[in-house]
């Protein structure tokens, strides 16, 4: 199935619409029926109302331009996606860190953050203030245009944590899932990271990278796979990384689009509904994670974010009115997308939760 | 239902075979579930001799379990087709190793 250029929105396809999406994952089922809900579920396991457990993380979403269009993206990111974070907002997202102390990770995200043209303005006053800043770096960024050569040496100024997705250590799957020519360019933008310091053994300059499965399968095993990977790459291509994180698909946007489009969306549904798991739900990322979308709007995660699904009325909804301790009190919004993050081993994007 | 002896949706079914024999119906689990934990063998390696020989006995809920448990391990494409190359070769061995019987009887009766 080649992967289309443009985003669903460019294309004015319906699964651009959160609302029809939601409609979509509200009705689905086997000839059994409907899943049970998910709050529903969690009330079994008496986790129903979901609620945080010690925030600590900031996700910030910069924007949703990209270079790459990937078949999975859930923020159905691409070169055609104009929005991205302003500076005034990243200046208020930096306000309500200096609020709340508690907040000691910034996790940014987008799109390919980097195009931001504010984007190192910001990792700079982040690691000023003493934070861990994360970056979800696609890796072809950094070949993509000669300003951004350099960025291997930037993350490292600043001691960024970087993690990076690589579906897979060969060409044809990881090609297969986020673009022609991916992989090589992917394996060249890790050799740099590794030639300034990342991902070696006692470096404190953290590479990470991150599995999702290329496909409608979920992944298992995040040590071994990880040990898999490791052999993989040093042989190959003698590339060094210091984490896998397995990060489930969830079925939003363009992952929902290729499960109804292949024909898996059922079957996957099932399979995610079935591997529920208890202790993975106790453990999912939106009970210390706080998710900014580009515009300043809060989620209690980024696939909320995507899915127009806010915090909880009565809570604050924008940066500007960040409180982190009314924040803390608030019930998480769910909806049947959380089966993702439950099945299995959990998922989260710091891979697995149990 | 298809005009088919196989259905695939009754592969998620095969617990219910313990309804008529409960006992032995656990005791196979819980060995199943055993033999596929990690061990001496990897849990992906343990996949791979399973889609092995799920070809060489031909059941296609075991090919459509394997396929997928393969690839949730991380074995790719290359592993798991060499895999039922291991299986091809072995059954096409078993023919024709009894070649070597039916020369021996080829002696016994002619001249």
């Amino acid at each position: 199935m080649p992967i289309p250029v443009k985003s669903l929105k460019a294309q004015q396809h319906q699964f651009a619409n959160p609302a029809f999406q939601l409609e979509v994952l509200q009705h689905a089922g086997t000839e059994e029926g409907d899943f049970p809900l998910f709050g529903a579920k969690l009330r079994e396991h008496e986790l129903y109302p979901l609620r945080p457990a010690g925030t600590s993380i900031l996700q910030v979403n910069v924007g949703k331009m990209c270079n790459q269009t990937c078949r999975h993206c859930h923020v159905d990111a691409g070169p055609d996606r104009k929005e991205i974070m302003t500076r005034a907002t990243m200046q208020l997202c930096l306000d309500a860190l200096a609020r709340s102390p508690q907040l000691t990770t910034v996790d940014l995200t987008g799109g390919a953050p980097e195009m931001n043209p504010d984007f190192r303005w910001f990792v700079e006053r982040l690691s000023a203030m003493g934070r861990q800043v994360i970056v979800r770096c696609n890796l072809t960024i950094i070949l993509a245009n000669p300003k951004y050569y350099d960025l291997p040496e930037f993350f490292k100024k600043h001691r960024v944590q970087v993690v990076s997705s690589l579906p897979y250590f060969s060409a044809s799957r990881t090609d297969a899932q986020r673009g022609d020519g991916v992989f090589e360019k992917s394996i060249k933008a890790l050799q740099m990271l590794n030639k300034v310091g990342y991902g070696q053994e006692g470096s404190s300059l953290e590479l990470n990278l991150v599995y999702n499965p290329s496909g409608a399968f979920l992944p298992a095993g995040q040590k071994s796979l990880e040990a898999e990977f490791k052999r993989r790459l040093k042989s190959g291509y003698d590339i060094e990384f210091n984490n896998l994180f397995c990060i489930t698909n969830l079925p939003v946007s363009r992952y929902l689009d290729y499960l109804i489009e292949s024909g898996n969306y059922s079957s996957y549904m099932e399979k995610l509904v079935t591997a529920f798991n208890p202790v993975a739900a106790a453990n999912v990322m939106c009970r210390n994670t706080i998710s900014v979308g580009w515009d300043g709007a809060l989620y209690d995660c980024d696939f909320n974010q995507m899915l127009e699904l806010k915090v909880q009325p009565g809570t604050p909804q924008h940066i500007r009115d960040f409180d982190l301790k009314q924040l803390d009190e608030r019930q998480i919004v769910l909806n049947q997308h959380c089966y993702g993050c439950t099945a299995g081993a959990g998922s989260s994007c710091g891979g697995s939760t149990t | 239902m298809d005009n088919t002896y196989y259905n695939p949706a009754d592969l998620k079914k095969f617990g219910n075979i313990s309804e008529l024999q409960p006992e032995m119906g656990r005791k196979f689990f819980d060995y199943y579930g055993e033999v596929f934990k990690e061990g001496a063998l990897t849990e992906r390696e343990k996949a791979l001799i399973a889609l092995a020989v799920s070809h060489a006995v031909q059941c296609p809920y075991c090919i459509d379990a394997y396929t997928s448990d393969c690839l949730e391990k991380g074995a790719d494409e290359n592993q798991m087709m060499e895999a039922v190359h291991v299986a091809a070769a072995i059954k096409g061995g078993a023919a024709l190793v009894h070649g070597v019987q039916m020369m021996n009887k080829i002696k016994d009766l002619t001249m």
